[in-house]
């Protein structure tokens, strides 16, 4: 009697257990979205939406168009991704739902987006035609469009696009060798103050998490672009100038990426160009307090979110490698060899683990960043960005 | 030239150089490598510019990383219009 009573126990349990889990899937569970992010797969022009509780897929979106060098910025609530892709399209993703729910071609050819500090505005960064363009994130309607045209009378690519606290946005002019900072209000027409001939090709740029300073690296020159935004009167001046000494300047196969995860122990790290180094300067004084030897040319070094450590990835041929380093003793205190094509690296909102996307090996690896364990492996097609919605209460990201 | 070498090449061309010209090669930071784009430019020109790059305009020399061979059969699927 008795087995057969516990077999009907645990098959019944079983199958409630079971009717609970499709009627949860079915009925869309309430959950939060604070342990969900995305992987852009660029060739396919799909996503995946992950979480980084669990280091697990729920599953794809398709349809997003040309998503080389795609990137993505949260709604404040942390349930919508806007995916501005290099066709133009900006697209609003529901990650719950896994649906785009809206998707509208703005422009030819866009890098880059930023969100307003109250969340209402997008603004995307445009190569051709050269400008920024600022969208509603409740619908996607095009609020203003500005044309990046330079003191040279031609329109510039614009790179470095980043939100500034009030209605504002701060970016820089590739050709022009500029950087505007524009200020826009349903009210009046947009304001912009522009700074001319800051440096050559200034080719990205950042603003430090307290909304503060906008760094603009430069590729015509070795020196990085700083404004400081609580006295924007001012105006630019220069940092790190002349760092890489009168050495030759290596071939640069990739263009690094600035964003405002550099800065820790009062200190700001940035990728050189055309140097295998990493810069890192005091951020009181601004001087330079040492060149860290990495292995190539870096593209990447994010800060961890606790700060205690810094990742480093290399451009194209050395982008099989991670370097780590060590932020109180600023030495290189391990290195991974990961796998082929390692476009982005993403920490965990308390950066516990570290998500790295293998583009060339079609796959993510997840590693531990204390004992540099890898502890999970994704299948994903031909992955480049990874974007978790802890981005989405951070200025500059 | 061996299919798989090929095959390497484009991804090359597609990923690395797309990293600059765009994935589908429609333009970026560098301009689009199509072959209306290309279209009336001497082969031996393009040639040079892949090989020696323009440094001081972000375009990079190959030389280091591709043959002369490499590069003429880019060259070749470039203005076939291997972008389109
Ligand atoms: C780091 C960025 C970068 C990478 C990577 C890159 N390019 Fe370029 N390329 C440029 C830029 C910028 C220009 C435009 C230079 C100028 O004229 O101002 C250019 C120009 C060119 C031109 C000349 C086009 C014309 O119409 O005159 C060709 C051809 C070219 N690139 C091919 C390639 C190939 C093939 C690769 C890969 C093997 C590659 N590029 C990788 C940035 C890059």
């Amino acid at each position: 009697m008795k087995p057969s009573f516990g077999r009907w126990l645990t098959k019944s349990a079983t199958g409630l257990l079971l009717l609970t889990l499709l009627i949860a899937m079915g009925c869309a569970n309430p959950r939060g979205t604070g342990d969900l992010g995305l992987v852009i797969e660029r060739a396919s022009g799909s996503l995946q939406v992950v979480e980084n509780s669990n280091n697990v897929s729920l599953g794809g979106v398709t349809g997003l168009g040309d998503l080389s060098h795609a990137a993505a910025v949260f709604s404040r609530d942390g349930r919508y991704a806007f995916i501005c892709g290099r066709d133009g399209g900006l697209s609003k993703v529901d990650l719950l739902t896994r649906q785009v729910v809206k998707r509208v071609m703005q422009s030819g050819n866009s890098i880059g987006g930023a969100i307003s500090q109250d969340g209402r505005l997008l603004a995307v960064a445009n190569y051709s035609p050269g400008g920024v363009r600022i969208f509603d994130s409740e619908t996607l309607e095009m609020k203003w469009d500005i044309p990046a045209m330079g003191a040279d009378g031609k329109l510039s690519k614009v790179v470095g696009l980043a939100d500034v606290p009030g209605k504002s946005f701060i970016f820089s002019l590739f050709d022009a060798g500029e950087i505007w900072l524009l200020e826009v209000n349903e009210q009046k027409e947009p304001q912009i103050q522009k700074w001319r001939q800051v440096g050559a090709q200034p080719y990205d740029a950042l603003i430090t998490p307290d909304g503060r300073y906008y760094l603009a690296g430069l590729f015509g020159e070795d020196g990085i672009v700083l404004i400081d935004l609580w006295h924007p009167e001012q105006g630019p001046r220069r940092i790190l100038q002349g760092y890489g000494r009168g050495n030759e300047k290596l071939p640069v196969y990739k263009m690094p990426h600035l964003r405002g995860w550099a800065m820790a122990d009062q200190r700001i790290f940035l990728p050189s160009i055309g140097h295998h180094e990493v810069l890192v300067a005091d951020v009181n004084s601004w001087k330079e307090v040492a060149h860290i030897p990495v292995h190539s040319q870096p593209v990447f070094a994010m800060v961890r979110p606790d700060k205690r450590q810094v990742w480093v990835n290399f451009a194209f041929p050395d982008n099989d490698t991670i370097q780590v380093i060590d932020v109180p003793t600023l030495k290189v205190v391990k290195q991974l060899r990961p796998g082929k094509g390692i476009m982005h690296m993403e920490f965990t909102p308390k950066g516990e683990e570290v998500w790295l996307s293998l583009r060339d090996e079609n796959r993510i690896e997840v590693y531990r960043t204390d004992t540099f364990e890898r502890v999970s492996t994704l299948p994903a097609n031909a992955p480049s960005g990874i974007f978790f919605t802890s981005r989405a209460h951070k200025i500059g990201l | 030239m061996e299919e798989r070498h090929q095959q390497e090449l484009l991804h090359l061309l597609r990923q690395d150089c797309g990293s600059c010209h765009g994935l589908r090669l429609l333009g970026g930071l560098g301009p689009p490598l199509t072959a209306t784009a290309l279209q009336g430019k001497p082969k031996a020109y393009l040639e040079s510019i892949i090989m020696h790059g323009m440094p001081e305009q972000a375009m990079p020399p190959w030389k280091g990383i591709l043959s002369p061979e490499d590069v003429s059969w880019l060259v070749d699927r470039l203005l076939e219009g291997v972008a389109e």
